[in-house]
């Protein structure tokens, strides 16, 4: 049998363990091994997520925007309510937390129905700024930046119809931390909104 | 502590299956999820395999088997590549063994969202169907390459331009939102469901190599993701994202001014990083093995942990050697060599560690240790050859011929495949509660060994003699010399045989679910928290008691003194023979 030498620190017998608690199983009260609730954990990796697509999508565009043919097209007006809207939608989250936090039941349930009601009004916003397009004659298919505009808000667009999923469930059963998430999932959407409108308005 | 108290992690486990269909079918559990991604994996892997046949009959006799028609070569490369990057491997190593390792080598009850953990496996099931889907329809599915490097993927003319491709980039797309799903509930489950003590320096290598490789995988799918989203408008919707102005057959095409390199560059962005999505689950996996096996503590552990770190970071400065003959700005083309070739260091630590895990130790030639060392060998073959394609200068004459596709099988194709191989032998018991027949299983080792071997070094010269892939037939080059055609017919033939001797490993695989010797719990007396648990695991993983709790790392083989070879995790204190009694 091979002699093998008794070690300190990692990776020995008498190992002391690296970084992290580790405290997650057994009696522990942790609330897991790292101390934030888990299901806050899993929300910012899928926005983690949803960031590299969006990434990937701006970065694209950058790259189509850089080549010599390149013509901007026009941006309706509309898109400026939508943005005040989709901005209400997430300050009205924004108060339901806070209100949860102070245990109002009538507020939270308020500011939940609003948010998320205001969350629909944003996607017939963007439909009908889509029918504004349209009827100029500007498609999908008419020249690079109308097909990236669509592109664009359809994408975020499902973004958020994904959340009003989520939004749904925490409607029917809301405590403080599914409204937590619901509010945080609602400012990365005003977020990402802000950055990919400011670079629609900027080319 | 009693089973009622409300511990932590009974708050994660699925609800309890109370039917047949919530036990079998809808079923939150992880093991059962694990099970189901490997049946489905492994089946999509069979259609892939049978595939490269079709492909393998044509360059072995061209114009012999007249079914083998231009296109349905070109659909048999295709398929044959996406289904075994994406639909085997990546979704063996990550959805089967993640799913099944995770949990009970932390010691967790479950995933840390088993719903969406389900479902991650029912969207992955709907994209292979899609997938499948594509070879009924008219036109069938797509043979512009596995790369689907538009335009020539919707151009018409390519086999599969109608439907095919439309198919296929919805597969894809529905294949990363499943994906995310579970790899969501991996990342989660090990940062946040690890049992008490079980520090992640006290993590086994395996779990270190399926948690980087999700980490990866989360950061590199999304530009696949969008890269599909667009070309599918592009084939759909008339947009010209990556289609250029194109004449074709005297007829001006619809779209105008869209980069195809665009779309390389974003294909390639998640592209290279799954090479290494796929190989450090792998590499995971077969330090357990080996440590298992040897019967030694694994070499150098807190180097393997930072050389996967640094494997995953590097892999996301690499892709463009994908690239070098796109015309891009030579001094980028340095640039992604040096990061390519710094590639080989934290590479070169871990197989430097294997062989030193399996220096003097106790090695046990049992069929999953065979498939490990296989492992070991085929990844330095394959990685040495990657060296020369990573120099630019070397990779000129060398792309696109036989030399490129010699590499990318035995670096990523059998070594990922040897160490899906060696951990189904291993963990079989741990699944099933039953041992694999070990005959067959070494009878299946040496053909599937040799015969890849037989398979892929003529490969690497056929390359060399500067033979092109992808194309239908060569016969009829001038440049090609003879010895190319007679190893074409041999390598044809060596893949049939390779193919039948799996069914082999079906029939024990089968066989032994129901008529194998029983294993006992722990049958290579492991170490790791896995084989702590009942064999075959309950739902909850560790009964109506609570889940162990951690005092070592892993690797606690052969300790001097010890009554025993191995020391499980949960074994607070050290049993020596003077305090134990009872000498071995």
């Amino acid at each position: 049998m091979p002699q093998v030498e008794e070690r300190e620190g990692l990776g020995g017998v008498h190992d002391r363990g690296g970084w992290g608690s580790g405290g997650g199983g057994g009696d522990s009260e942790l609330p897991g091994a790292f101390p934030l609730p888990t299901a806050k954990l899993g929300v910012w990796i899928l926005l983690g997520v949803a960031t590299v697509i969006f990434s990937a999508l701006v970065s694209a565009y950058l790259v189509r925007m850089g080549l010599p043919d390149w013509k901007s097209s026009p941006k309706p007006g509309l898109l400026w309510l939508n943005t005040a809207v989709l901005a209400l939608s997430s300050l009205s989250f924004q108060r339901a937390l806070r209100a949860a936090r102070r245990a109002e039941a009538p507020t939270v349930r308020a500011g939940i129905r609003l948010g998320g009601v205001l969350g629909m009004l944003f996607i017939a916003g963007q439909l009908r700024a889509w029918g504004q397009l349209q009827s100029l004659g500007l498609g999908v298919s008419s020249n690079p930046s109308s097909s990236f505009f669509y592109l664009i808000t359809a994408l975020h667009g499902l973004h958020l119809l994904g959340g009003l999923v989520a939004w749904a469930v925490v409607s029917r059963r809301p405590t403080p931390l599914r409204i937590e998430l619901c509010a945080l999932y609602w400012h990365f959407l005003l977020a990402v909104w802000g950055v990919l409108y400011g670079l629609l308005l900027l080319t | 502590m009693a089973h009622h108290s409300p511990g932590y992690h009974d708050h994660y486990v699925g609800p309890e299956p109370r039917s047949w269909w919530t036990r079998y079918v809808f079923c939150q559990d992880h093991k059962v999820i694990g099970i189901q991604y490997a049946l489905t994996a492994l089946f999509v892997g069979a259609v892939g395999m049978v595939l490269s046949w079709g492909m393998r009959l044509q360059l072995g006799f061209p114009g012999e088997f007249s079914f083998i028609d231009p296109s349905r070569y070109y659909q048999a490369v295709t398929q044959h590549g996406m289904i075994m990057v994406i639909y085997l491997l990546t979704a063996f190593l990550l959805g089967t063994f993640g799913n099944l390792l995770i949990p009970l080598m932390l010691g967790a009850r479950d995933m840390a969202f088993p719903f969406v953990n389900m479902l991650s496996y029912w969207v992955y099931l709907l994209s292979v169907l899609v997938l499948l889907a594509s070879f009924f329809v008219p036109g069938g599915p797509t043979g512009g390459g596995w790369t689907l490097y538009p335009p020539q993927t919707i151009l018409k003319g390519t086999p599969g331009s109608d439907l095919g491709i439309v198919l296929m980039l919805v597969s894809l797309i529905l294949f990363i939102i499943g994906f995310t799903m579970g790899g969501l509930n991996y990342v989660t489950t090990v940062l946040q469901l690890r049992t008490k003590g079980m520090t992640l320096m006290r993590m086994p290598l395996a779990v270190w190599g399926i948690f980087v490789a999700t980490i990866l995988a989360l950061l590199a799918f999304p530009a696949l993701f969008v890269g599909c989203v667009m070309q599918l408008l592009d084939r759909v919707a008339g947009s010209s994202f990556f289609i250029p102005t194109i004449v074709q057959f005297g007829q001006l095409q619809p779209h105008e001014g869209g980069s195809p390199l665009l779309f390389q560059h974003l294909f390639w962005y998640f592209g290279h990083p799954e090479v290494y999505i796929v190989i450090l689950p792998a590499m995971g996996v077969i330090s357990e093995i080996i440590a298992v096996h040897a019967r030694k503590p694994i070499f150098g552990y807190p180097m393997m942990v930072l050389s996967i770190l640094l494997i995953g970071a590097l892999s996301f400065v690499v892709w463009a050697h994908h690239m070098y003959t796109s015309g891009m700005n030579p001094y980028f083309g340095f640039l992604f060599a040096v990061s390519t070739l710094i590639v080989a260091i934290p590479s070169a630590v871990k197989v430097f560690n294997w062989v030193l895990t399996l220096w003097r130790g106790n090695i046990h030639l049992t069929t999953p240790m065979l498939f490990a060392i296989a492992f070991l060998n085929t990844f330095l073959i394959g990685g040495l050859t990657g060296l020369f394609l990573g120099n630019v200068v070397l990779d000129f004459p060398l792309q696109d011929t036989y030399f490129v596709v010699a590499h990318f099988h035995m670096v990523m194709g059998v070594a990922a495949i040897v160490a899906i191989f060696a951990g189904i032998y291993h963990w079989f018991p741990k699944v099933t509660g039953r041992m694999m027949n070990e005959t067959l299983g070494k009878i299946h080792f040496w053909a599937t060994f040799v015969g890849t071997y037989a398979i892929f070094l003529p490969m690497h010269y056929i390359g060399l003699t500067g033979v092109p892939r992808r194309y239908y037939d060569f016969s009829n080059l001038q440049f090609v010399p003879e010895s190319v055609h007679s190893l074409e017919r041999f390598i044809t033939v060596v893949a049939l045989v390779v193919g039948v001797a799996q069914l082999l490993f079906a029939y024990n695989l089968v066989h032994s679910i129901f008529w194998g010797k029983p294993s006992g719990q722990n049958p290579w007396h492991a170490a790791t928290l896995e084989w702590v648990a009942p064999t075959p695991a309950p739902h909850g993983n560790w009964g109506p008691v609570p889940p162990p709790v951690v005092y070592r790392w892993p690797y606690d083989y052969s300790v001097p003194g010890e009554v025993e070879d191995f020391i499980p995790q949960n074994r607070p204190t050290l049993q020596t023979q003077a305090a134990g009694g009872g000498g071995e």
